[in-house]
């Protein structure tokens, strides 16, 4: 049992205890949390929760997907559209197994989930029993914080230090998991909500001398360059953002998690870094003389080779993570703590700036891009259909207002580059871990986080074959998503890297598929395939203006490439347009 | 490429079940042994100290401990080269009674070596030697060549020379109001 001292709590409202079991504590440590949907499958170990589950169903909503890796998924759209905290619950042994793609991914892209899993009864646990695993070593590299609990008397406890941590500071994944006995057990059941733990500093204060250090920079930079990533979004930091832009005048390019953050039609907003990111930004990395990184932590497909990565440039590091801080690439001023705050103090230092002459060369380079690239990928001459110009559809067809959920491969890079948004919080994809099978789940859970805006699911259909079960999850549920295949027959990045570097050996990449349409509407789904160019535009209004889910398929091209792309372990420098 | 060092990697932290496997586990993520490894009690009721000595590059260090700081039940992570430390080993060896008798040399490198005899029986004993590793080494490959039934040495323990102020982070936590 954790020692008090260590955490501090909120006053508990009522002051007045209940005997309930554990199992019902779990509920109402939800409730208290303000949670109103999960996302589950459930099993032996679980069980007496479930029971509790069925008594509360006109409170905590629970969707029952079709695998559990689905409900992680779904747990991480909600989590990722709301900003609230992911739930999922699963049973112990391959119940918990299942959840761990799923964390692994929150852990990767700082998505904050809580994972709850059952476990077998405490006098089992080392022996081996019926689905007995050991989940809190599976799940520790993967997780912000994990806990066994093994009496019901610590539920209320630790339910509330999990959502804590899995909310505060960097957000993370935590897993929590229940041993039978501890839920059938009662006890005097109160809960009051976590605000501090004495071995935890989730966000470091802001020093000063920095932040000056940093506008001094700034104002003197010739050629500021900012990349911004999730940060800004986890930070809800999006309006200082674009305060801090406008006021400076600095380029302002994003990672595949920043996306949305601040519109794409803003004209300061110059595109994205990375592998398959814009041309300019990528090139200018290596000729900004001052790079401000915003809460962003860059990984190797936004940096590929480090050592040519940025060296003539002084860098600023905005970063609520100190151990990002000098991880890849150095900081000469790291500027620790939330970036909302941090933003909002350093705009009085800064002064007002149009930097219109560097912007002219961003200009430049786009038009080479726009030449090369993209006016092939949106506005094709040739004859098959290219997934930039079904982006380019779903934008038109939903004013840039759509969440779009995407996928793992060339579908993913290619929505990431031409998807238009307005509104922050619009781009769920999985980045970190790169999981194939995150679109399908994860968009249940974006519209249910979201419910009034429109989701839409990207997918290839090699990922789409990962998770296509949670079509299950959509028919049960009802829930309007829509899911929009581009289907090219192949395992398209794989096949595109087996093209570039593996001379056209394609080894495994490609794909025998089924009749989509026909499994859709297995499912009671509206189902359409696009094979035609003129087919295209009036299938994705219909789409969009369906009221319930729908499936759309559309047949592109089977060996097209994204480009530009910036190969592994190359610098940014050598981003390739063909 | 940059030199590789000894470092000893201080850790306090609250005393929870796996906190050592989270630990560890960063160490595998990125291929390095660990030299050698101790945890206890520490100056403070209820907060624990591990002592990590690893082989490896400054850079690696510090990345390390920046990670090893941001794991929840960590309260705070240092790390130090062996001039900023004071430490030690401790050793056991297991002989044979009769070596005493039989051979006796034995008895002068035991004076020579400053080490203790912890007990002795009729078939054996037991003699503990603390010190850094390298007096260590020398024992042991002095008693070698008689036969050694048993050799055992524990991990580093160290403290630093400079201050790690844990108990007045511990003390603001307290004081804060939330």
């Amino acid at each position: 049992m954790m020692d008090v001292k260590t955490i501090k709590k909120e006053q508990s409202k009522t002051g007045t205890k209940v005997r309930i079991t554990g199992a019902e504590a779990v509920i109402h440590c939800l409730l208290a949390e303000g949670v109103d949907t999960i996302y589950g499958y459930p099993g032996g170990a679980i069980m007496p929760v479930y029971d509790e589950l069925y008594k509360f169903q006109d409170k905590l909503h629970h969707v029952l997907t079709r695998h559990e890796q689905g409900a992680t998924h779904a747990a991480q759209g909600y989590a990722r559209v709301s900003g609230r905290v992911g739930v999922a619950i699963a049973t112990s042994g391959p119940g918990a197994t299942n959840l761990v793609t799923g964390i692994a991914d929150a852990q990767i892209d700082s998505t904050p989930l809580v994972c709850i899993t059952g476990q077998v009864a405490r006098h089992l646990l080392g022996s081996d029993a019926f689905q007995e695993t050991d989940i809190i070593g599976i799940s520790t590299p993967v997780t912000k914080w994990n806990y066994q609990i093994t009496k019901a008397s610590e539920i209320p406890e630790i339910m509330a230090k999990a959502f804590y941590i899995a909310r505060s500071g960097r957000p993370g994944p935590v897993l929590v998991d229940i041993t039978k006995n501890a839920q059938f057990e009662e006890f005097d059941f109160e809960y009051s909500k976590c605000t501090a733990v004495r071995s935890y500093n989730p966000v470091p204060k802001i020093d000063t001398e920095k932040l000056q250090q940093a506008a001094d920079l700034i104002n003197s930079a010739k050629k500021p360059f900012i990349i911004w990533g999730q940060g800004i979004i986890l930070g809800k930091a999006e309006e200082e953002l674009k305060a801090f832009v406008e006021k400076t005048g600095i380029p302002a390019a994003w990672t595949i998690l920043g996306a949305s953050a601040l519109s794409s039609s803003h004209p300061l907003n110059v595109g994205m870094v990375g592998m398959h990111g814009n041309y300019g930004p990528n090139l200018l990395t290596n000729e900004c003389d001052l790079l401000i990184a915003l809460g962003m932590r860059f990984d190797d497909r936004v940096t590929g080779d480090l050592s040519t990565y940025a060296r003539q440039a002084k860098v600023i590091h905005f970063e609520i993570d100190p151990a990002e801080i000098n991880k890849n690439v150095h900081a000469d001023v790291p500027v620790l703590g939330n970036v909302k705050d941090a933003l909002e103090q350093i705009l009085p230092l800064l002064k007002e700036n149009k930097h219109e002459s560097w912007h002219e060369v961003f200009k430049a380079k786009y038009a080479i891009e726009f030449d090369q690239v993209i006016k092939n990928d949106l506005y094709p001459e040739k004859e098959g259909l290219t997934m930039g110009e079904v982006i380019e559809s779903i934008n038109e067809a939903s004013k840039h207002e759509a969440v779009i959920v995407s996928d793992v491969g060339q579908h993913q890079m290619i929505a990431c580059r031409y998807a238009k948004f307005n509104t922050s919080k619009s781009n769920i994809t999985s980045g970190g871990l790169g999981t194939m099978g995150f679109a399908l789940p994860a968009s249940i859970g974006a519209k249910m986080g979201a419910p009034e805006r429109e989701v839409v699911a990207i997918i290839g259909d090699g990922g789409y074959q990962m998770t296509i079960q949670e079509l299950g999850t959509i028919f049960q549920t009802k829930v309007p998503v829509k899911i929009v295949v581009l289907n090219n027959e192949f395992l398209g990045m794989v096949r595109q890297w087996q093209q570039l570097f593996f001379d056209k050996r394609y080894a495994s990449t490609e794909m025998t598929n089924p009749d989509f349409v026909t499994i859709a509407k297995g499912y009671h789904i509206p189902a359409v395939r696009v094979t035609k160019r003129e087919d295209l535009k009036g299938a994705v209004e219909e789409m969009i203006a369906s009221e319930g889910p729908y499936f759309l398929e559309v047949m592109v091209e089977k060996e097209d490439n994204v480009f530009p792309m910036v190969p592994t372990g190359a610098s940014v420098s050598d981003v390739r347009l063909s | 490429m940059e030199e590789r060092k000894t470092f000893t990697i201080s850790i306090y932290s609250e005393n929870s079940v796996g906190l050592l496997n989270r630990i560890s586990g960063i160490f595998l993520k990125r291929h390095i042994n660990i030299e050698s490894l101790n945890v206890s009690g520490s100056e403070i009721e209820d907060v624990m100290r591990f002592i990590i000595v690893v082989n490896t590059t400054e850079t690696w260090v510090r990345n390390i401990v920046g990670q090893i700081n941001k794991q929840v039940d960590v309260i705070n992570t240092y790390y130090h080269d062996d001039e900023q430390t004071i430490f030690l080993e401790t050793a056991l060896f297991k002989i044979a009674s009769h070596l005493l008798f039989d051979e006796r040399q034995i008895q002068n490198i035991i004076k020579e070596s400053h080490s203790d005899i912890v007990t002795v029986a009729r078939d054996f004993f037991v003699i503990s030697k603390s010190g850094r590793r390298d007096e260590i080494e020398e024992l042991y490959s002095k008693l070698r060549p008689y036969g050694i039934m048993q050799f055992v040495r524990s991990g580093r323990v160290s403290v630093s020379k400079s201050e790690m102020h844990i108990s007045a982070m511990l003390r603001a936590f307290q004081n804060e109001t939330v």
